[in-house]
This record gives structure tokens, C-alpha cells and sequence, in this order.
């Protein structure tokens, strides 16, 4: 097979199977770190002095250092330090020790916008629910998240943006995403070999992928206008 | 017996006593209004009343029951402060509506919650619409009801505030300067409904400095000034005959304006 025309079909087939690794890695990470990010918000903004200290030191350590080192140490650490191979070797345990990664590493970043967030509704609205007779929990749920939501929507969608993209560091794990499949035809794969033409065609899944999730964050966006 | 009685309350913060012992009681139906200079601790001695602070030492007695008394930590229980707000509605200068509600829905927000927390079984929310219904027809605004705040002006604002807090049936209703972030041309509205509470007897404490409208609205009027009701009376004699001194400035500073 020499023309591009004629590898088209085969690399089409096998980018598409990295991609769906690519967008399953996407989508937990984004199951994961929401509501983890909330906790962790909920941590630093703590009253008791311990917890939030804590809770910063996290973050600070989490987005302080490269998110590609952050999966080597979650996928290498068991098994060459610690002698405890928790992930197997198989693709599934790639899987499972990116996604830890990047779950952690999402959540401080969406923690610390979820706390300026938070910090953005005025305490008059909480003021308000006390008055009211309202719980802590009832405040949160029913008065401030809603307004919290609205603020967050531009800075979450730029980290959502950038995870998209950033699935991509997996491949230093060598989990088999659509990076990791372009680049296979290089070495030679389904037949293929020394085609680097694959590996630049990936950028375009990344690219439409993005433009649907820049569409449905506007319309949420948009969704959220109708208050103030 | 009076609804309330408020006894020797006092809040420091920061080093800084804003209050300095405060003392008086208020009778059903009656309206008391509070003047006094910025800083004098009016909106701090409302906070307190509403528990969004607590008073380093006093008593609060509503209708007989202590609800607060500081040298009885039985009644500082941080649970029950959430019941005992309730004796009390409170009004703030900045209206605090939840933007993301319609005026309806802003009202009928706590007490649907309150009926949901304790179970109630056959819970009326058609009656509960119909009563915010019927306060929106008296404040003006039935055919605003279903507007954003943000689509209200804020004198319509500050009145949703009102029927928002009428809604628990409060034993006493706090203003916290109720007027204070309106255009001139809009007080007008906010202050007619609060004339027509008073007249129908509603117990009612204002902060405010609406002096002419302090004086004709309330029952009683209480002078603060740093952290002590320096005088308080009946608003004829506080405002025509004050007998302090630091009254009389007060009030002089006010009749230039």
C-alpha cells in the first residue's frame, strides 16, 4: 500500500479505536474530577485552619509539577518502588492509572475555579438564606451553586478544552489513545510503516472534537443568561 | 407582656465595642424606629437580633422565650438558632434577591423547603401560591410576579424583599435601611408599603434615615449613638423635644439637608 488515498481506510480504522480511548479518558476525567474538584473546594476553603492548609499544600503540589510526571509516578510507583504491581500490565491498568492521574490533576485546577466561584456570589445571598430560615446545605443547593455555575462556565470550558488536548500525555504510559495509534504507523502497523502522515492527522480529530465541545459550552453559556 | 425584650446587649469587634449595652422591649403591633449616625451600631444591634451575629453578652426574649441569653449556653445551640431566626424577618438595604428566581419563586423558596425538610404530607402549594398571590396584589406588584429581579426596577426589588420575608409570618419584621440604595424617586414605593404594614399592626423595627418618615410611621423611636440608645421615647417628643443633647445635634445635622 503506497498512496495516502490507499492508506486512508486502514489509518481511519485505527485512529478511530485510539480516539475512542482518547474521548473514554476525557469523559471520566471529567465524571471524576467535578465533583472531586467540589471537595476539594469545600477543603480549602475550610474554616478549620488544618484542613486547608492541607488542601493547598495538595494543590500546590498537583499543579506545581507536569502532569506527564504525575502519570509516571502513579503508573511506575507501585510496581518499581513499592514492588506491588496494582495496575497489571495490560491496557485496562494503563487505563485506570491515567485516569487516576488525570482525575487528581483536573480536580485542584476545577478546585480552585470552583472557589473563586464560590467566593464571587455575595455573602448577602447566603445572608439571605439564613434569614430565611434555610440550612447551610439548603443555601448551597438551592442559592448558590446555580449563580457558582454560571461564573465558572468560561474558566471550566477553557480547562475542558485544554483536557481534551491534553489526553494526548497518556502516551507516555503508553496507553494506546489516538497519539499513540498515529504514531504507530511510523514503526509499522496494519501493514503500514514510515508513514508519519498519520500521526499529523490526529490533530484533526482534536480539532472537530473541540469545536462540538466549544458549541455545547456556549449554549450552556447561553442557557445561564436568563439571570443575572 | 412584650413581644420583645432585649437585654444588655453587647458586641465587640475586633477590639472595637460597637455595642455597648443595649436595652428595650417592644409591644405587639408596635413600629420602632432606629436612627443614629453611620457606625452608632444600628445595623450591628439588627444582626444581632436576626443571629447573623452573635452579641458577646445579653438576653433576647421573644413572647416569653429565651432565645438567646449569653450566660446560658443551653440557648447558644448553634441547631436550634435556625428555629429561633424564624421569630424574626429581616429586610436588607441591598435587597439580596436570588437573581436566578423568578419574584414568585423567590418567595415561595423557604417556605417550600421548610415544608419539604419536615415532611409535610399534604403540603398546599397551590395555597401556598395563592397567600404570595395575595401579598404581591397588596405590595403593588401582581402582574410582576413572574420578572427576574434583574428585570425590576429597585424600589420593585427591595418590595419582593418584603413579601419574601412577610411569607414566614415573622413575629418581628427588621429593616435594615430599606431605602438607602434606591434613587430618591423610588423610596417613595418602598416606604408606602411599610406605612401600610405598620397600619396594620404589624411588629415592625426600621433602621433608617428617613427621619420624617420615622417620625410619623413609628410608635417609638430609639436615638443610637456609639453603641448606645442615647435616647428613646414616642417620636413626638424624641423629634420635637429630644432632651440630649447629642440628639438634638443629630437631628439638626439632618433638618439642613
Amino acid at each position: 500500500m503506497d498512496t495516502i488515498l490507499e492508506q486512508l481506510p486502514v489509518v481511519i480504522g485505527a485512529l478511530n479505536v485510539g480516539f475512542l480511548q482518547t474521548l473514554k479518558l476525557f469523559a471520566v476525567t471529567l465524571l471524576g474530577a467535578f465533583p472531586l474538584g467540589l471537595i476539594i473546594a469545600f477543603g480549602s476553603l475550610s474554616k478549620i485552619k488544618a484542613v486547608s492548609v492541607a488542601t493547598q499544600f495538595i494543590i500546590w503540589i498537583i499543579r506545581g509539577t507536569p502532569l506527564m510526571i504525575q502519570l509516571l509516578i502513579v503508573y511506575y510507583f507501585p510496581g518499581l518502588v513499592l514492588h506491588n504491581p496494582i495496575w497489571g500490565g495490560g491496557e485496562q491498568g494503563r487505563f485506570l492509572a491515567a485516569s487516576i492521574a488525570f482525575i487528581i490533576n483536573y480536580a485542584c485546577y476545577f478546585s480552585e475555579i470552583y472557589r473563586g466561584g464560590i467566593q464571587s456570589v455575595p455573602v448577602g445571598q447566603y445572608e439571605a438564606g439564613l434569614v430565611l430560615g434555610m440550612t447551610k446545605g439548603q443555601i448551597f443547593r438551592h442559592v448558590t451553586l446555580l449563580q457558582m455555575i454560571k461564573r465558572i462556565v468560561p474558566p471550566i470550558s477553557n480547562e475542558i478544552i485544554t483536557l481534551v488536548k491534553d489526553t494526548a500525555l497518556a502516551r507516555i504510559i503508553a496507553l494506546q489513545e489516538i497519539i499513540w495509534a498515529g504514531q504507530a504507523f511510523m514503526k509499522g502497523s496494519h501493514g503500514i510503516s514510515g508513514a508519519i502522515w498519520p500521526l499529523f492527522f490526529t490533530a484533526f480529530y482534536y480539532l472537530v472534537f473541540n469545536g462540538i465541545v466549544t458549541v455545547l459550552l456556549a449554549g450552556l453559556e447561553r442557557k445561564l443568561d436568563y439571570f443575572r | 407582656m412584650p413581644i420583645l425584650e432585649v437585654r444588655n446587649i453587647r458586641k465587640t469587634f475586633d477590639r472595637t465595642e460597637v455595642l455597648k449595652g443595649i436595652d428595650f422591649t417592644l409591644e405587639k403591633g408596635e413600629s420602632l424606629s432606629v436612627i443614629g449616625s453611620s457606625g452608632s451600631g444600628k445595623t450591628t444591634l439588627l444582626r444581632c437580633l436576626n443571629f447573623l451575629e452573635r452579641p458577646d453578652a445579653g438576653s433576647i426574649t421573644v413572647n416569653g422565650e429565651v432565645l438567646l441569653d449569653c450566660s446560658d449556653p443551653s440557648t447558644l445551640n448553634e441547631s436550634q438558632i435556625r428555629r429561633k431566626r424564624l421569630h424574626f424577618g429581616l429586610v436588607f438595604q441591598s435587597f439580596n434577591l436570588f437573581p436566578q428566581y423568578t419574584a414568585l419563586q423567590n418567595v415561595m423558596l423557604a417556605p417550600e423547603l421548610h415544608a419539604k425538610e419536615e415532611h409535610v404530607h399534604n403540603f398546599d402549594r397551590e395555597a401556598l401560591r395563592e397567600e404570595a398571590a395575595g401579598i404581591f396584589a397588596d405590595i403593588g406588584l401582581y402582574d410582576r410576579m413572574n420578572n427576574y429581579p434583574h428585570q425590576l426596577s429597585g424600589g420593585q426589588q427591595q418590595r419582593v424583599a418584603i413579601a419574601r420575608a412577610l411569607i414566614l409570618h415573622p413575629d418581628i419584621l427588621c429593616f435594615d435601611e430599606p431605602t438607602s440604595a434606591l434613587d430618591p424617586e423610588l423610596t417613595g414605593e418602598v416606604l408606602k408599603v411599610i406605612r401600610k404594614l405598620s397600619e396594620q399592626n404589624t411588629t415592625m423595627i426600621i433602621v433608617t434615615h428617613e427621619m420624617e418618615f420615622a417620625r410619623d410611621v413609628a410608635d417609638k423611636v430609639i436615638f443610637m449613638d456609639g453603641g448606645i440608645i442615647c435616647e428613646q421615647g414616642n417620636p413626638r417628643d424624641v423629634f420635637n423635644n429630644p432632651r440630649e443633647e447629642r440628639t438634638r445635634q443629630f437631628l439638626s445635622r439632618y433638618s439642613q439637608k
